[in-house]
């Protein structure tokens, strides 16, 4: 066992799945000998050569078509998108191409690559390094959406992602890459994809959350239990293509009431997604309408800005109080 | 325009004249010239100067403001000086000028105010807007999408038969996004006034040019769209300040869009959170390059010509100190910003969802619980 970031945890994982799988493959722009504008991939190209672990022209398009003509030939390329505010250059080839490989070839070739990449906002990044754009795959059929919250989770979930035989967008918290450490085992785990995770228990609510948002929707719920002796079940959704209802669901039939923290833009995103199927999988369980903890629909503000844009604890606590109060 | 003939005898010329593998020098490292340069004032050479010591000045100030965490990251453009200042000055006021993140010293010579640059890299919005009068577009943050906005600006100028040319700012590594190619084809079946102004600064991030691309150079790309290419020293302000007015001429002549290779350096890190010793040896990089100086070799030329004197040189510096200060006062100095600013320019109208998530901010700030 070690303490790792979750930076840490995520190079350890790939290290661990080039090591085990000779088919994995690691590129992107400055992945190899920069070892990643974060250093998720530190240290790999000198242990993996080149061959395995490479820089690609700048060319978001490129990477992810490269991938998924060495997936059709039975590699597991795990590209990077440097920031994933630059996956709009590489739309078609994710969600066009290789989401429907596998059903365009009815299952003759399959395309699994995992896509990951920094995303989220509150580091003060320059403009257009931090939008949420999870939304945009959790409509996209054929590809899962998975984002970790912890680096015990982040290794657990990309060695599943890496292993899966569909193509997985892994998104990467930047604000959590070195915000804290964690016991990670240094051997083999996984984590099923599509799993949610309790990670607070409670009774008078239930927070559902995931990346960055799940701490925001802890602190909230620790001050919640001061201040009002009311306790939130929190909900790490780790997955958000495909959305575990059923852990949702279970925690709604205790809770009676729900509120959904996400930090990516209110409208039709993983929160809509998720108050739709608590609508179709839990409505005779609720006491109050579900409520959604968002940014407004404004552009990603300037960094100035965004602190004030993003939720807050405060902000998670009172919607907690305005779910109650319905 | 001219006839169809004209325009391909006047192209196949200037392709011959042109370097497309060779960089074309006038002004030489020794501050001695390598051809005539009669084509340019004696004025326009000393304001070159000025604005390069200027533009230096402000970009190592910047560094050491975001050292202090005074702004935040920030991109410096150290060496590119005269691809950047050369080039701004061979443009007209009407022109469209479509910049990068790193092209302060191309903006701050068309008039964008240097507290507004320091203010963008602190997370401000009013620090993208431009001055008035010009248009210069904000700076692009992913690589290579203005290229193509350059390529719509410059048909829509000669739709309505305006003398106006615009210009994309880009870098070495961007010429391997689709989109700089999807411009360059664009602006050939057109034939369209633009100019595409590539600083080669050898590397993209930390990946190397010759790993960037298989092509020799970047103006040889010009090649295969049937366009004028050009490679130019990009550190000799005096041939990047020819190439662009030819380019510019020739655009407003009817023979369509230029590629321009500005072959310079980036002497510092990629930005302020790039570390360039992880993928270079940068002492001898940066002790090869400074050889290659674009400010010194200028200084030279001027005194040679009695265009510029030590007094000159002194008296310029107090002011370029003063002015630097005075960007920087007015920067740090700038009231918080109104956090409402958020909802702000998002549609003409704000549709009802977005003025009812404005008026929930709004109460939530005054205390009114939602
Ligand atoms: C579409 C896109 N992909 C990736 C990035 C991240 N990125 C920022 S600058 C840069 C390198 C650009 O190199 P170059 O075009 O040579 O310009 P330079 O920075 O050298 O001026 C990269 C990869 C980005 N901003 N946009
Ligand atoms: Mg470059």
């Amino acid at each position: 066992m070690a303490q790792m970031t979750m930076i840490q945890a995520i190079t350890h994982a790939l290290d661990l799945e080039l090591a085990r799988d000779e088919r994995v493959l690691v590129f992107g722009e400055d992945v190899g000998k920069n070892g990643g504008v974060f250093r998720a991939t530190e240290g790999l190209q000198q242990k993996y050569g080149p061959n395995r672990v490479f820089d690609t022209p700048l060319a978001e398009s490129g990477i992810i078509g490269l991938a998924n003509g060495l997936a059709i030939q039975g590699f597991r390329p795990v590209p990077e998108i440097q920031f994933f505010g630059f996956v709009f250059e590489a739309f078609d080839q994710i969600a066009g191409q290789l989401a429907r490989t596998r059903y365009r070839t009815g299952g003759r070739y399959t395309a699994p690559v995992t896509i990951r990449s920094p995303f989220g906002g509150g580091v003060h990044t320059p403009e257009m390094h931090a939008d949420s754009l999870e939304g945009l795959f959790v409509q996209t059929p054929g590809i899962k959406v998975v984002i970790p919250s912890t680096p015990y989770d982040a290794k657990g979930l990309l060695l599943s992602a890496i292993r899966d035989p569909d193509p997985v967008i892994f998104l990467e918290h930047m604000k959590l890459y070195r915000s804290f450490r964690q016991e990670v085992p240094e051997d083999d785990y996984t984590i099923p994809l599509g799993v949610a995770n309790v990670v607070r228990e409670g009774k008078h609510a239930t927070v559902i959350a995931y990346g960055a948002m799940v701490h925001v929707a802890l602190k909230a719920a620790e001050q919640w239990s001061k201040e009002k002796g009311l306790e939130a079940e929190v909900i790490d959704l780790r997955t958000v293509n495909p959305i575990d209802i059923e852990t949702i669901v279970a925690s709604i039939k205790k809770t009676n009431r729900a509120v959904v923290v996400q930090e990516a833009q209110r409208s039709a995103g993983a929160a809509a997604e998720i108050v739709a199927q608590i609508n179709e999988n839990a409505i005779y369980h609720l006491e109050a309408p579900v409520l959604r903890a968002t940014p407004p629909d404004t552009v990603y503000p300037f960094g100035m800005i965004e602190d004030e844009w993003l939720p807050t604890p405060e902000y998670v606590l009172k919607t907690l109080d305005r779910v109650m109060s319905l | 325009m001219l006839a169809e003939h004209d325009r391909a005898e006047r192209l196949m010329a200037i392709a011959k004249a042109e370097g497309l593998y060779e960089e074309i020098h006038l002004l030489k490292e020794d501050g001695t010239l390598a051809g005539s340069v009669d084509d340019i004032s004696p004025e326009v050479m000393v304001a070159m100067y000025r604005h390069m010591v200027f533009a230096r000045a402000f970009d190592r100030k910047a560094i050491a403001l975001q050292r202090q965490g005074r702004i935040g990251t920030y991109a410096p453009f150290e060496g590119q000086e005269a691809a950047q200042v050369a080039s701004a000055m061979a443009l007209a006021p009407e022109d469209f000028v479509f910049p990068s993140y790193r092209d302060h010293a191309a903006t701050m010579v068309l008039g964008q105010s240097p507290a507004n640059v320091l203010l963008y890299w602190s997370g401000r919005v009013e620090g993208i807007r431009s001055p008035e009068g010009r248009h210069i577009l904000p700076p692009s943050v992913p690589i290579a999408t203005h290229v193509l906005h350059a390529v719509g600006a410059a048909w829509a100028s000669r739709h309505r038969k305006e003398a106006a040319v615009s210009i994309a700012y880009f870098g070495d590594g961007a010429t391997s996004e689709g989109d700089f190619h999807e411009a360059l084809n664009f602006a050939g079946v057109f034939h369209l006034p633009v100019i595409f102004f590539c600083q080669n600064n050898g590397y993209a991030i930390s990946v190397p040019f010759s790993r960037q691309s298989a092509s020799r150079t970047i103006a040889q790309r010009a090649i295969a769209y049937d366009i004028v290419g050009v490679r130019v020293d990009g550190n000799d302000a005096f041939a990047v300040y020819r190439a662009v007015k030819e380019a510019r001429a020739r655009a407003l002549h009817g023979l369509g869009p230029t590629l321009i290779e500005a072959v310079t350096f980036r002497m510092g890190a990629h930005t302020t959170a790039d570390d360039p010793t992880r993928y270079r040896d940068q002492k001898a990089v940066v002790e090869a390059w400074q050889k290659r100086d674009p400010i010194a070799r200028l200084r030279l030329y001027l005194e040679s010509q009695r265009l510029w004197s030590d007094a000159d040189e002194a008296k310029l510096q107090e002011e370029v100190r003063a002015r630097v200060e005075a960007a920087v006062d007015e920067a740090l100095s700038i009231a918080p910003p109104d956090m409402e600013m958020m909802f702000d320019h998002v549609y003409a109208e704000a549709p009802w969802h977005l003025a009812a998530e404005r008026e929930e901010y709004r109460r939530s700030r005054e205390g009114v619980s939602v």
